[in-house]
């Protein structure tokens, strides 16, 4: 392993969102938090309380999951566009490192962004509501391996997308809608029992599920189901990674 | 044996090239750059410049044959064979926002260099980029954007350089600027490739010159070599009385009537060997013994510049 190369990288990553502090800290803070304001306390009033937990705290792990979901993939995969848009990616193609250690350095510095978000935002949301964390461990674990696999796809959406409008399009249409219709802001028995089933089909459901399990021991489906399918989007998501560069899709003619 | 691989910092064996789309950049090209020489890569666009270097450097991938640096394979040993060059791209690429001492400085780290701020002001100062090592991309011209592209290559200490037209769109000045900031990097013992479509660059620059047309390598040759093996000479002769035809008793030399007949231009290799000499002391008796006077006469040697052109026309 070459580390002095990785550390470049992630450095510079990580260097490149500071000068951007606003953007990439301050406005996601405020996002989440108008959240909270609006359905926490403004609808919270009316909705007494979820699976006995008050709905203010109910939604604080669905929150913090949508921002790291978005954050994950619109930061792995600008930094992976922006260098190959400007042409400046030659420079990290022809260095003497491997693809993996390439993903090391983007991937490794978007999840420790996105991570860094989630715990601002956790750590925001107690100004609003209290809330305790069960089992804190596995907090971490799905935190982290939501935010890494999260990262790849955005690395992966930052490969594939030849313009700003194809790397806007699939968080735009396809993780935002997954999010909101994740059970983020609702537990899914709430659903009449045909809509139930469908959501099941959405990969979301089974990472909101898990993560609010880790906070307050109640869930939609098993929390091991959910540790199994997030390992499963990983896995997937490394695939499609080692494809990409095995055929040099994108990145080497 | 080993005296031979220090000599060649650089093999490339049969490389060829096929684009996705089916197009042939490289065909089969064999090239040996020799350690501490400056190789100028001449040809026109599209003649497949980039993408020798882009294979060379990593950024494309061989069709076929194989490029060893310093002996290490470059898609095998990629590690080895990168950690030894740097290159400078033909396009401004650049991070706008990015100050100039922080790119160079990520440079060097990415190419797993531990840190050397001495290392990088000398290179900032032999570029003349000190005073500007605070400012950002962005505010810099475009003189100066190369310059800076320049010292992110050298931040590694790169025993080979490769310079993709250094001074395409650049006026004379800056491109004198930056042929004296080659010359020095040779002089600090670095390896320089460089590609240009300018002949004058070639010839200013170049220790060989290597020709490439279509993705063919036509010919290596040293500078020198190149002038004088294809280099034709030729001597004009002013004559006192016009000609209507080359004369019968003049046909074996190789003549031909310029001026409406008032001038003769005789052409000869400019290298032709001793023995046999360049003919012009029988040209000179046979004009003589003809009864031709000649008023005065010059001689001239063809530039690289007719000689590159010649060579691209004839092989098409
Ligand atoms: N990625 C690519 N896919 C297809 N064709 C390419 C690619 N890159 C370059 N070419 C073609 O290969 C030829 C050689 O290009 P290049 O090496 O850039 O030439 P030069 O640098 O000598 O001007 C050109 O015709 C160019 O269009
Ligand atoms: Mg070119």
């Amino acid at each position: 392993m070459n580390l002095e190369s990785v550390k470049t990288l992630y450095r510079a990553e990580m260097a490149r969102s500071l000068r951007t502090v606003l953007q990439s800290i301050v406005s996601p803070v405020l996002s989440t938090s108008l959240y909270f304001v609006v359905f926490g306390a403004a609808i919270g009033t009316r909705i007494s309380e979820v699976d006995g937990v008050s709905y203010g705290a109910f939604i604080v792990p669905g929150l913090i999951m949508l921002m790291l979901l978005t954050q994950s993939v619109s930061n792995a995969s600008f930094g992976i566009f922006f260098p190959r848009f400007s042409g400046t990616i030659y420079e990290v193609l022809s260095a003497p490192m491997s693809y993996w250690e390439v993903v090391v350095g983007y991937v490794g510095a978007a999840a420790s962004k996105s991570l860094i978000l989630g715990i601002i935002v956790l750590v925001t949301a107690r100004l609003f509501v209290p809330y305790s964390i069960e089992h804190p461990l596995m907090m971490a674990l799905f935190l982290v391996l939501t935010a890494v696999t999260f990262s790849l796809l955005g690395f992966i959406i930052g490969i594939w997308a030849d313009g700003f409008e194809k790397l806007q399009l699939v968080p735009l249409l396809v993780i935002t809608p997954l999010t909101f219709l994740g059970g983020t802001f609702y537990s899914i028995d709430m659903l009449p029992p045909f809509w139930q089933a469908v959501t099941l089909a959405n990969p979301v459901v089974y990472l909101v599920s898990g993560f609010r399990w880790s906070f307050y021991g109640i869930s939609d489906v098993s929390p091991l189901v959910s540790l199994a399918m997030i390992l499963l989007f990983l896995a997937a998501a490394l695939a499609v990674v080692a494809w990409i560069f095995r055929t040099g899709y994108r990145l080497k003619p | 044996m080993s005296e031979a691989r220090d000599a060649t910092v650089i093999r490339v064996e049969g490389l060829s090239k096929t684009f996705a789309g089916g197009f042939e950049a490289l065909r089969a090209v064999d090239l040996e750059i020799r350690r501490g020489e400056i190789f100028a890569l001449l040809g026109p666009n599209g003649a497949g410049k980039t993408t020798l270097i882009s294979v060379i450097c990593g950024l494309v991938n061989p069709s076929q044959g194989r490029v060893l640096v310093d002996g290490h394979d470059s898609v095998q040993e990629f590690r080895e064979a990168r950690a030894r060059i740097g290159l400078v791209p033909q396009e401004l690429t650049n991070d706008a926002f990015i100050k100039v001492w922080d790119t160079v400085s990520f440079s060097r780290g990415l190419f797993g260099k531990p840190p050397d701020p001495a290392h990088i002001e000398r290179v900032l100062r032999s570029l003349s980029l000190w005073e500007k090592r605070h400012n950002r991309m962005i505010t810099l011209s475009g003189g100066m954007k190369r310059r800076v592209l320049i010292a992110k290559a050298l931040a590694h200490e790169p025993e080979i350089l490769f310079l993709d037209e250094p001074t395409a769109g650049v006026d004379v000045a800056l491109r004198r600027d930056m042929w004296e900031v080659v010359r020095q990097l040779r002089d600090a013992g670095v390896t320089i490739i460089l590609t240009t479509h300018y002949i004058e660059e070639a010839e200013e620059m170049a220790d060989r010159i290597g020709v490439i047309r279509s993705g063919e390598l036509l010919l290596v040759e040293g500078k020198h070599a190149l002038m004088q093996q294809l280099g034709r000479k030729e001597l004009t002769l002013h004559l006192r009385e016009p000609l209507a035809t080359v004369p019968e008793r003049l046909a074996r030399h190789a003549l031909s009537l310029a001026e409406e007949g008032h001038a003769l231009v005789y052409t000869y290799d400019a290298e032709s060997g001793e023995e046999d000499g360049t003919g012009i002391a029988e040209l000179l008796a046979d004009l003589e013994a003809a009864g031709i006077a000649v008023k005065d006469l010059h001689t001239r040697q063809s530039s690289l510049e007719e000689i590159f052109v010649n060579l691209v026309k004839e092989e098409a």
